[in-house]
């Protein structure tokens, strides 16, 4: 067992981890931070998608002590510091982005990497980024038009509201 | 407009706070003081005899507490099939037993044979390595048609691989037989509806606990129907009576059918705390998921269609080989069936049908309902044969569908297949979707496709399904070993809140939000004053959960017969308040008044009334404001529409894109469109997923080829388009009190045979006539491979 200790949504944490402990293992069990989701083993879902140094990563693809040092972030980390939804977050339930929320962490946490680096993303750009995060409940539909509505970009004109 | 909150609002989903701020409460976020975790070691052959299993080197290993095997069960019963279906002969079907773990033989690769049990779930992982299994591999049987021609038996000591005969509608078989051989024109068409891995994001998970000096045992399961799980394993598999056994489904992260079945490894947690006085603790892997989760479709069929010479539609024939897996799941042996043979008249007046259903078993993992359910497969072979029959006649797709029609003024109406449609308007969705498709300016786009080298053609589908199972009486009678009601107690708090208990179960489709529209509708309160608690045999009513788009139209039926209990009572009590008669009181916007008088109390006024009882008619009434209602709907609902897919097929590749897919459907009244229009855009992508992506794929010796996220292609965001959907074509089902059909499975129901027929066209406008045919998925080296047949 080796100590690790991070920065998790702005708290310094530490814990004891095997080295074969996963991230989202770490995430989870370690801590308590259930949000994070595991759908799969294979890094197709994206399901457990959080923030590593401010970028996206699946973090069942990464153990735990080599992030050590990090600053994570993850969907308990997203809201405003007041506790309400941040802009993404609000889009998603403006537009019905969710509906099991299982997927629903991730797509969040890859969404605000995207508008971080792409701040008005086209479609195809959107449906392109969220190529790894699968959703078997939404069609995509509703995701997509959230991402591009917390872009600030009008989507009344999308088909079917 | 729909009132704020009330029946007919957009309004926003009051559970995506929790889930989009990472609280909600999964079953893998359950971790009990205590508790153990089970790894399952399960069968890397699809056949074989099981001839040594030894634990002790692994019992030994650090932190293993236990090592079950099938012995730990010798006195469960099987996990048992909640349908029984009788053969053409009139023999019941061969129901083999389903053991918890592998008893003598393994039958499909997944198999559970043994668990290790330990205190960490890496040590389980560890420690099943070095559990000795030693089988003697036996040769497996994988095809259907090889398996009732002789093939090795999975199951032996039932002598035949042929589950049941089935013919439907056995009396009418001589008179299709005569029907066809008087046809103008006979149609034929042989396809296959590939088999699909529901594949719920959330992989299924158990936890069992239990209470030794009580006795009293907990599941917590990924579940759609809680209660269903407490009564078939309680009763069927370990003997727990239910005021012993409390199931917990919480937030469940969808279901899509895959969890309504009771799987083995929930009997085997909660046989396994008993044992080992300790939680136990189970979550599958994706892996474990894609070999242990029951998986859907898997039919061959030939079907045949007659016309007589006006092509109105005479008879319909098929014969249809359905896949069973290795072993009965829960409720197999009906989806091919009596969720498919019921569905063969579709939208249309075909007077005389006759189906044909074989029912194998295979050394594959079990197949039940997946969204739709024996539906798709209905609507794909009659949508396919109908566009196959109008290129052979020469005629439009369109208009040969709408001459067959089933006329808006022949509701109710009787199909020749059991069914009695009560409503419906199949030319109403017909003419919306091609006005909403630009259907007239498709040439002109198809012209401009061919400018870039690229095929387009359009594909309509109309589907009709049978929601809201059903009558209780009639299903038993079909073979049902279940009632189908649903249940809802409304309790009304002393200070006015409700809290509602219901026998549906919400993973994803939004209960708590839709079901207090319905109450804040009905009683005038605001809807925040409303609490929907669900998955809980503890504290609901013994419902039969959510599946078969039934929650609203069944569910929330039960709700609103409870409500209007509650109404009732409340009006006398205001009655007595007022000093008025009974019959003049009025419920408006949360006030009740007296007809003709400025009398006026408010909902509250009323409610304490009823719990602090000082001035209350005690002498002819209860305290309290609390109902419990059990609905058993009088019939089937019947939600229909038209779907249509426009494609580009790039001839030079083969690949096809989905350009634009319309879907005008009609569901009835609609408490809240936006989740409406959420669950038809979710169908749609799991009905296009079949279509052009999902296929689930065994070698010849039963080895899962697809069974991971990596071989198995689940739609992406890239893969699909925005769609255009409408509900506006309404006819309200006339025998449940909301007017509501049910939405939730019509989108994977009515797009794959859309695509499909939009395919054909878009190949056929290219001058490749040859191609008849592709089955799905109609992937780029299918559709290639056809061009070049």
């Amino acid at each position: 067992m080796t100590k690790v200790s991070m920065t998790v949504n702005g708290k310094a944490v530490s814990g004891e981890v095997e080295g074969r402990t996963l991230l989202s293992s770490f995430l989870r069990e370690g801590l308590g931070l259930t949000g994070t989701h595991v759908g799969c083993d294979t890094s197709q879902c994206g399901a457990c998608v959080v923030h590593v140094n401010g970028k996206a990563m699946k973090s069942c693809t990464v153990f735990a002590q080599d992030v050590a040092g990090a600053e994570i972030c993850t969907i308990e980390g997203m809201a405003n510091p007041d506790g309400s939804l941040s802009v993404i977050q609000q889009a998603f339930q403006d537009h019905h982005g969710l509906q099991c929320g299982f997927c629903t962490p991730g797509m969040v946490m890859s969404a605000a990497a995207l508008l971080a680096e792409n701040p008005r993303p086209t479609e195809a750009e959107v449906r392109h980024y969220l190529e790894g995060n699968l959703c078997r409940c939404t069609g995509y539909h509703n995701i997509i038009k959230a991402v591009l509505a917390a872009s600030g970009q009008d989507v009344t004109k999308i088909a079917a509201e | 407009m729909p009132k704020d909150g009330g029946i007919g609002a957009r309004t926003k989903r009051r559970e995506d706070v929790r889930f989009l701020t990472g609280k909600g409460r999964y079953t893998d976020d359950i971790n009990i003081r205590g508790q153990l975790h089970a790894h399952f070691i399960r069968s890397q052959v699809a056949h074989g005899r099981i001839r040594k299993i030894d634990t002790r080197d692994a019992e030994a290993m650090p932190g293993v507490v236990k090592v079950f095997t099938s012995a730990d069960f010798a006195g469960a019963g099987g996990l048992p099939c909640g349908w029984q279906v009788t053969s053409r002969d009139g023999k019941p079907m061969l129901e083999p037993k389903h053991p918890v773990l592998a008893e003598g033989k393994v039958r499909h690769v997944g198999d559970p044979i043994a668990v290790v049990v330990a205190e960490t779930l890496d040590q389980a992982r560890d420690a099943a390595e070095a559990v000795v299994i030693d089988i003697e591999e036996l040769p497996a049987v994988i095809d259907m048609k090889a398996a009732v021609q002789g093939g090795p038996l999975v199951h032996d000591e039932i002598g035949s691989n042929l589950c049941y005969d089935w013919g439907f509608v056995e009396e009418n078989k001589a008179a299709v037989d005569e029907a066809f051989a008087r046809a103008a024109h006979v149609t034929t068409l042989e396809l296959v509806n590939n088999r699909l891995i529901a594949n719920p994001m959330e992989p299924r998970v158990a936890v069992g606990d239990y209470e030794d000096h009580s006795g009293m045992h907990t599941l917590y399961t990924t579940s759609q129907n809680p209660h269903v799980i407490r009564l078939l394993m309680g009763a069927f598999v370990l003997s727990i009576p239910e005021h012993k056994l409390r199931v917990v489904a919480p937030d469940v992260g969808g279901g899509f059918g895959s969890k309504i079945y009771h799987y083995a490894e929930e009997a085997f947690v909660t046989k396994a705390a008993q044992v080992l006085k300790r939680p136990v603790k189970w979550t599958a892997s994706r892996s474990e998921a894609f070999i242990s989760d029951a998986q859907g479709r898997d039919h061959i069929t030939r079907i045949e269609l007659a016309l007589d010479a006006d092509h109105n539609f005479t008879a319909l024939r098929c014969e249809t080989y359905a896949n069973m897996g290795a072993y009965l799941s829960t409720f197999a042996p009906c989806i091919p069936t009596w969720l498919h043979g019921t569905l063969l008249a579709g939208n249309y007046r075909t007077p005389l049908i006759y189906t044909n259903v074989k029912a194998v078993f295979t050394n594959t993992v079990p197949v039940d309902a997946y969204r739709g359910a024996g539906r798709p497969e209905a609507t794909f072979q009659l949508e396919r044969v109908i566009d196959k029959a109008a290129r052979e006649l020469g005629v439009s797709p369109v208009e040969l569908r709408r001459k067959n029609f089933i006329k808006p003024d022949q509701f109710p109406y009787q199909t020749p297949v059991a069914v009695v449609y009560d409503t419906g308007n199949y030319h109403a969705t017909l003419d919306k979707l091609l006005e909403l498709s630009d259907y007239k300016g498709f040439e002109a786009r198809a012209a401009e496709s061919k400018k870039r080298g690229k095929l387009r053609g359009f594909g309509l589908a109309h589907y009709i399904e049978a929601c809201g199972i059903a009558p209780s009486n009639l299903v038993g009678q079909l073979g049902a070993r279940a009632g189908l009601y649903e249940s809802a107690t409304v309790r009304v708090n002393a200070t006015g809140s409700i809290t509602v208990f219901t026998g549906s179960h919400s993973h994803g489709q939004g209960h708590e939000t839709t079901f207090a529209q319905v109450i804040s509708e009905m009683i005038g309160i605001d809807a925040s004053q409303v609490e929907i608690v669900h998955g809980d045999t503890s504290n609901t009513p013994m419902g039969m959960g959510t599946y078969g788009s039934r929650s609203l139209a069944v569910g929330g039926s039960a709700m609103v017969k409870a409500t209007n209990k509650i109404i009732n009572k409340a009006k006398k009590i205001a009655a007595h308040l007022m000093e008025a008669s009974e019959a003049d009181i009025e419920l408006k916007d949360g006030k009740f008044t007296v007809a003709g008088t400025d009398k006026e109390k408010s909902w509250v006024d009323i409610t304490l009334a009823a719990y602090v009882p000082h001035n209350y008619p005690l002498e002819d009434m209860e305290p309290g404001l609390e109902e419990t209602a059990f609905y058993d709907p009088s019939n089937f609902t019947y939600p229909a529409g038209a779907y249509g897919c426009e494609v580009e097929v790039d001839p030079e590749t083969g690949k096809v894109e989905i350009v634009a897919f319309t879907a005008a459907d009609d569901f009835g009244n609609v408490v809240n469109p936006m989740i409406v229009e959420g669950q038809v855009h979710g169908g749609l992508a799991q009905g296009i997923g079949q279509a052009m992506l999902e296929n689930c794929v065994y070698d010849e010796n039963g080895q899962l080829l697809s069974g991971s996220f990596m071989d198995y292609a689940m739609p992406r965001a890239d893969d699909l388009p925005f769609y255009r959907v409408d509900h506006s074509c309404a006819t309200p089902c006339t025998h449940n009190p909301l007017g509501v059909k049910g939405c939730g499975e019509a989108g994977a129901i009515g797009s794959p045979p859309a695509v499909v027929n939009a395919v054909i066209d878009a190949l056929h406008r290219g001058g490749f006539t040859h191609v008849t045919h592709i089955d799905m998925p109609v992937s780029p080296a299918r559709v290639w491979q056809a061009i070049h047949g």
